[in-house]
């Protein structure tokens, strides 16, 4: 039985989060577009399907609360507030994006936005977060650090040693897994001795949940809790939620290795249809309303490849710049 | 002025910098109630308390990342790890997060932090604790790195190097720790990072040098001046940047250079030094430029033959003789 959405949220709030799950896919969905005409190039790491995981979880959080995650990150960004043609910009590789294109897709980081960075090295993320929580600690900011990452980094050495030392040191850190069943090609069951990754935090005295990551209030309302958890004990907290891409790895990866009847499977929880049709169902949006958040959304990703075409190349003097301060 | 060692030296500056900077925290393995391996963090966590003195598991990579995302949070952490070697197990977070979060986030964040290693052989400690591993931090852009050879240079450059607010790899040789020398007792003094220092004037022949390398230099240089041969010994204190203008200026008087380097010979930092040398001052060299380096052996353990894999100070003075005589 799903909660009625109502009791959750404010009616605005919900169609905001439909409004980001669909900004998040238009962009997505205009990258690759954009990857095929040669537009962007090296890798592309796209999040179609996943979105409630970063809609649901950023609506959970404070605004002043650390975000970092790893290389598919262009939701999580965005979902920020960062803006989609400076987003679209630094895939481009302009001087106008948001690292001054020396970033690309997998590095995007916005300290307004308390966007702490994506991270490219599987698993290089978590000890940062700690840093960040500590630091925040420290200064007695009251802030908690969410530290996102995929089930392929659950294997890192610095998974373990960071959920061992984020405990030790009693951090505001709250780890989300999202869990797509894929590490490049190889499923969680041919790379994890424990798939149920969620469970591997009793080693470390950490609770932790598993959350359906297709559905986004299901993921709001965990992550909300989970939160409050780590605001007021100030100790880290685990989630797990299940999802899946609708594209492959990156851009150059066809994703053979998932069967087309587990593709429709997964395919038939897509978030944003059914996140839509359960705003008609409960009367806070008909089709109209709906038609108008998507035009907004389109015109929005359409915008942001206008303004990506359209902005310079950085100047060659720049690339002896940002090393040292 | 006053008499101390590397090691007490070094502890004041952490002491001087934390009592200055409430922001300025340090932690790593054993550095808190043990008070460091070598005993560097002494009386720190009586003095500073649990919250800014801390102790770590035996985790290198995340020590590493934990200090680059206080960094990024806005404090001055100084890490130790407890020697060099263990830095390999870092080297992901040192390489590919310390060095290029600045850059790749567009110039957005800064890391104003500092990881302490001591490192250096010597000590028969066998080939996994002996190593030499400046030129692998050198090799990489965004790190800054210094590495004292006396106690007053060790007390200034670790004050600079905590204020300072790039990333700095500080090396510390575990064989200087003992080693006494006078040193300002002014709490700004400060060793600038990137200046290299003329240890020891002279007219013949520049030895350029570094931490252990330095004191052995000047040894050599006290042996050859008493057989008429004036040496310039310049200590480099920091090894990125690298304080080439202070290179060229004293090979450019001498017109001769040795470089005493205690890592591995093959990609060492000599090979970088000469290069420079000859690409800048090629037309004011009386003799090729040499280099007396570690043997590109992993260390053995047996202190007759460990000596053999580093710089000595006879090894220096052959090698300067050899440089007067013109020969290569």
């Amino acid at each position: 039985m799903e909660t009625k959405l109502r009791i959750v949220l404010p009616d605005q709030q919900l169609l905001k989060l439909y409004e980001q799950m669909f900004l998040a896919r238009e962009f997505e969905e205009r990258c690759a577009e954009q990857y095929t005409k040669g537009h962007i190039t090296g890798f592309l790491h796209l999040y179609s399907g996943q979105e409630a995981v970063a809609v649901g979880a950023t609506a959970a959080l404070h605004r002043d609360d650390y975000i970092i995650s790893a290389y598919r990150e262009h939701a999580q960004a965005i979902v920020r507030g960062a803006e989609p043609k400076r987003v679209m910009a630094e895939l481009f590789g302009k001087a106008t994006g948001i690292c001054k294109g020396k970033g690309g897709s997998m590095h995007l980081f916005d300290p307004a936005l308390n966007f702490m960075g994506g991270y490219a090295i599987v698993g290089g993320q978590f000890p940062i977060s700690l840093g960040l929580a500590f630091a925040s600690r420290y200064r007695g900011e009251d802030r908690i650090t969410a530290c996102f990452f995929g089930d392929g980094a659950v294997n890192q050495g610095t998974f373990h040693e960071s959920l061992n030392w984020a405990r030790l040191w009693e951090l505001p850190v709250l780890f989300v897994c999202e869990n797509n069943f894929y590490g490049i090609g190889t499923e969680v069951h041919r790379s994890s001795a424990l798939a149920n990754i969620h469970k591997r935090t009793c080693g470390y005295d950490i609770p932790s949940e598993k959350v359906d990551g297709m559905d986004v209030i299901a993921v709001y309302k965990a992550v909300k809790y989970a939160a409050e958890k780590v605001r007021e004990s100030g100790l880290p907290y685990f989630i797990e939620a299940t999802t899946y891409r609708f594209r492959g790895h990156s851009m150059s990866d066809p994703g053979k290795y998932r069967s087309a009847a587990e593709h429709e499977l997964w395919k038939s929880r897509d978030p944003l249809p059914n996140y839509a049709r359960r705003l008609t169902e409960e009367g806070i949006a008909d089709r109209k309303v709906l038609d108008a958040i998507e035009a907004r959304c389109k015109a929005r990703v359409e915008e942001a490849v206008q303004f990506a075409e359209q902005s310079p190349w950085p100047e060659d003097e720049q690339v002896w710049e940002d090393i040292y301060v | 002025m006053s008499e101390m060692n590397y090691r007490d030296a070094l502890n004041l500056a952490l002491k001087e910098e934390m009592r200055r900077d409430p922001s300025v925290v340090t932690w790593g393995e054993d550095v808190a109630l043990y008070e460091g391996s070598f005993k560097v963090t002494r009386g720190l966590l009586a003095e500073f308390g649990e919250e800014r003195v801390k102790d770590t598991p035996i985790s290198e990579n995340t020590i590493v990342g934990v200090t680059v995302g206080a960094a990024m949070g806005g404090l001055r952490p100084v890490a130790e790890l407890m020697t060099v070697n263990f830095a390999l197990l870092a080297m992901d977070q040192i390489v590919n997060h310390m060095s290029k979060a600045r850059y790749m986030f567009g110039g957005q964040t800064f890391l104003p932090m500092v990881i302490r290693m001591p490192g250096g052989g010597g000590s028969q400690l066998g080939a996994q604790h002996s190593q030499s591993l400046e030129t692998f931090f050198m090799h990489c852009p965004g790190l800054r790195v210094a590495y004292p050879a006396t106690p007053a240079d060790a007390k200034g450059l670790l004050k600079s190097a905590i204020r300072d607010n790039n990333p700095v790899i500080f090396l510390e040789h575990e064989l200087l720790y003992n080693s006494k020398g006078e040193v300002p007792e002014d709490p700004e003094f400060l060793v600038p990072l990137g200046k290299a220092d003329v240890k020891r004037p002279g007219e013949q022949v520049t030895i350029v040098a570094y931490a252990r390398m330095t004191v052995l230099a000047l040894q050599a240089a006290e042996e050859l001046a008493k057989e008429g041969i004036s040496c310039e010994v310049l200590d480099l204190r920091s090894l990125a940047p690298l304080d080439e203008p202070a290179i060229l200026a004293s090979v450019g008087k001498t017109g001769r250079a040795v470089v005493v380097e205690e890592c591995w010979r093959t990609c060492g930092l000599g090979a970088e030094i000469a290069t420079r040398i000859f690409e800048n001052c090629f037309d004011s060299l009386q003799a090729p430029v040499r280099r007396v380096s570690g043997l590109d052996v992993p260390m053995p353990y047996s202190r007759k033959i460990e000596k053999l894999c580093i710089p000595q100070k006879e090894t220096i003075v052959q090698a300067v003789k050899a440089v007067m005589q013109g020969k290569y």
